[in-house]
């Protein structure tokens, strides 16, 4: 397969049952699909259509219990737990929901915490993760701990981590799924300012319609099939709403260092 | 050598989150090896006081006890019955070549009198040769001669300990000093040995001819003349053995021992007595640190237990670590590390809680104890097994969990 190949993801036939005493969940019942590297793909669906599921086993986290799947070109059933591990910490970065950040340790080291994962030079630690929380508008706040920040916050520095080992994919399972309206269009812009700017392709899970415009692509998941998947004709522009953002009310106030 | 150091600051601040689960963990480790180390100074301070001990009476010495003698078909102990004789030791150090010097030894304590100051202390009547077996100098004056043995001269040699008890920073020589009322000349003065390790003073004698002391000096209860309580020898460098050897042929000899007799006398080198002695006081010492390393599978049992605690609370914690990249390794060396913190720092503190304990008993106890190095490197290795081998299982645990499931945890 060609390395330049334009296709960055492609499963084929993709299943996954959970088997539970004798009754089989079939969370993907055969999902073929690709995409694009530099693109930006919504994910939606229904609660318990196997939108999580696709995303763990693209993610590297899982793995298929039938069909296959390539990531940048190599066929991920192969690989072991290690190997996988290498992948994860190279090619993608995740965002979760609940933030998942290490508490009780700065958000500079919670940065870093996919750097310790590496074979990269030690001595450039400090500044890519400083630079990382630059690009996510955090540089004022590296010593603060997880419970010292907002929610909003608190997803940037897991953006900021997310990027730190220069992924080609960004996974982020609904990434605004606790967060406020004005925040969430922030974190979109974020991952928008990514996806132009360093040309990483972003797979978001979101249940909000609304969300998922920002976005130039949505794939719409149902019983573990896909249902519909179409291109975004009105694209959002998060950086541009938010710059008319016409709320006064619990308007966020960037505390300044 | 990176991801030790980071795993360690990791580790660290892990323990450091919970400072009073961490300390009680470390507890059983802690008194674990503080009892051991404790234990095992006891001991070899024990097998150096005796190691000492040795060094102080002289090298290459045998000493002779009268055996038991069979009165019809009564055994009596070793030592009860004075089957030695002065002519014995006689024979011992003229007919044998292994053997350098013998003296027969007559010990007793009595009251010694100068003038209006008086003094107990021990009297040894023996042999001129005893000094060089016990290697003990003339400090002035000069020693006895043979010829005063078997005229039972009327003289003496002071220890140091004795001249500062009678004579008040008089020169003792050529004084009398008086022991049951028979006067004694004083003609010389023994130089000073010290305390010996058991805190004995060993400069608290007066050395007389035998004969003089067994007719003079020490009670008539052995009228039998001629006999001794022991002989000492010393033996030419190496030769302990053939002397034990022909000691044994040359008195059954002159005993007249038949074949089947049983000795009536018993031989033994001081060394081996030493040796002996040494070997049961470390055996002591170690079978009490056995007993108090107990204590330390008990810690070791309550770091496996804490740290099954924590990886199940870090569960979603190793979930993220391995949804970044750690891998199988990064995860178990994390939590072995950890463990090995603990054991290790547990160790630590117990080195000193021992050694502080091993002083306390010297201290208070008036014990010798000895802190060996070794046995301060065998507890930290003995501690950072103790975390690797009870840390395993957990860190095998958290590093075989499934990154989906941990993730997931709540
Ligand atoms: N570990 C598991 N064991 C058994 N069944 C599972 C497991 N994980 C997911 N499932 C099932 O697989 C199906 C798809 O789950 P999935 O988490 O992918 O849904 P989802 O689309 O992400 O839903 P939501 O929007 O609620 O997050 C569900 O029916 C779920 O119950
Ligand atoms: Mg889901």
């Amino acid at each position: 397969m060609a390395q330049q190949d334009s296709v960055l993801i492609r499963t084929e036939h993709l299943q996954k049952t959970y088997v539970m005493g004798d009754q089989k969940v079939h969370a993907l019942r055969g999902v073929s699909n690709t995409i694009d590297r530099g693109s930006f793909v919504a994910i939606m669906g229904p609660s318990g259509s196997g939108k999580s599921t696709f995303m763990n086993i693209i993610g590297c986290l899982d793995k298929p219990t039938a069909g296959k799947y390539f990531l940048d070109g190599v066929d991920i059933s192969g690989l072991n737990r290690d190997q996988l591990a290498e992948i994860r910490n190279k090619k993608i970065g995740f965002v979760f929901q609940q933030f998942n950040l290490l508490a009780r340790t700065s958000a500079l080291e919670n940065v870093e915490l996919p750097l310790l994962y590496t074979t990269d030079d030690k001595s450039k630690f400090r500044e890519r993760a400083m630079a990382a929380l630059e690009s996510v508008g955090l540089g004022h706040r590296i010593d603060n701990h997880p419970s010292q920040l907002s929610g909003g916050q608190q997803q940037r520095v897991a953006i900021a981590r997310s990027l730190i080992c220069n992924p080609q994919l960004i996974l982020a399972d609904e990434p605004t799924g606790a967060l406020d309206s004005k925040t969430s269009v922030e974190i979109m812009a974020i991952f928008q300012k990514l996806n132009q700017e360093k040309g990483m392709s972003i797979v978001v899970v979101t249940h909000e319609p609304d969300i998922a415009h920002y976005a130039d692509r949505i794939i719409v998941f149902k019983d573990g099939h896909v249902l519909t998947d179409e291109r975004v004709t009105q694209r959002r522009n998060a950086a541009h709403e938010l710059e008319n953002w016409q709320e006064t009310q619990f308007e966020e106030q960037e505390p300044v260092a | 050598m990176n991801k030790v150091f980071q795993s360690m600051r990791i580790a660290f601040r892990a323990l450091r989150v919970n400072k009073l689960r961490s300390m009680l963990t470390m507890l059983g480790i802690i008194i674990g090896v503080g009892a051991v180390i404790a234990m095992v100074s006891i001991g070899s301070g024990a097998a150096d006081r005796i190691k000492q001990q040795i060094a102080s009476i002289g090298s290459n010495v045998i000493i002779i006890q009268g055996g038991s003698q069979n009165q019809g078909n009564v055994k009596t102990g070793n030592g009860n019955q004075q089957t030695l004789t002065e002519d014995d030791a006689v024979a011992i150090q003229e007919e044998l070549a292994s053997v350098l010097y013998a003296s027969p030894t007559q010990n007793g304590r009595q009251q010694v009198v100068y003038q209006n100051a008086n003094w107990q202390t021990q009297i040894n009547g023996v042999f001129p040769d005893f000094l060089a077996i016990r290697d003990i100098k003339v400090q002035s004056g000069e020693t006895f001669t043979m010829d005063q043995v078997r005229s039972a001269a009327k003289v003496c040699l002071l220890g140091k300990t004795v001249v500062d008890n009678l004579f008040n920073g008089e020169d003792p020589i050529g004084q009398t000093i008086r022991i049951r009322k028979i006067p004694f000349t004083v003609i010389g003065t023994l130089s000073p040995k010290g305390q010996s390790s058991q805190g004995q003073d060993q400069d608290d004698l007066i050395v007389m001819p035998i004969s003089t002391a067994k007719k003079k000096v020490i009670g008539g209860r052995q009228n039998n003349a001629g006999t001794v309580g022991q002989i000492m020898v010393q033996a030419r460098e190496g030769r302990t053995q053939v002397a034990l050897q022909e000691i044994a042929g040359l008195l059954r000899q002159r005993h007249r021992l038949n074949q089947n007799d049983n000795d009536d006398f018993q031989a033994r080198s001081l060394e081996e007595v030493a040796a002996a002695a040494e070997a049961s006081a470390n055996t002591t010492g170690f079978l009490l640190a056995a007993i108090a390393s107990v204590s330390l599978v008990v810690g070791g049992i309550g770091i496996m237990n804490i740290m099954l605690v924590s990886v199940t609370e870090r569960t979603k914690e190793i979930g993220l670590r391995q949804a970044v990249g750690a891998k199988t390794a990064d995860i178990l060396g994390q939590f072995l590390v950890e463990a090995v913190t603990l054991s290790l720092l547990g160790g630590v503190i117990g080195i000193i809680l021992g050694v502080l304990s091993s002083l306390a008993i010297s201290t208070f106890a008036g014990w010798t104890t000895l802190v060996s190095v070794p046995s301060i490197v065998a507890a930290v290795v003995f501690s950072a097994l103790v975390g690797i081998f009870f840390g395993y299982y957990p860190a095998r645990k958290a590093a075989l969990l499934d990154p989906i499931e941990a993730l997931r945890y709540e």
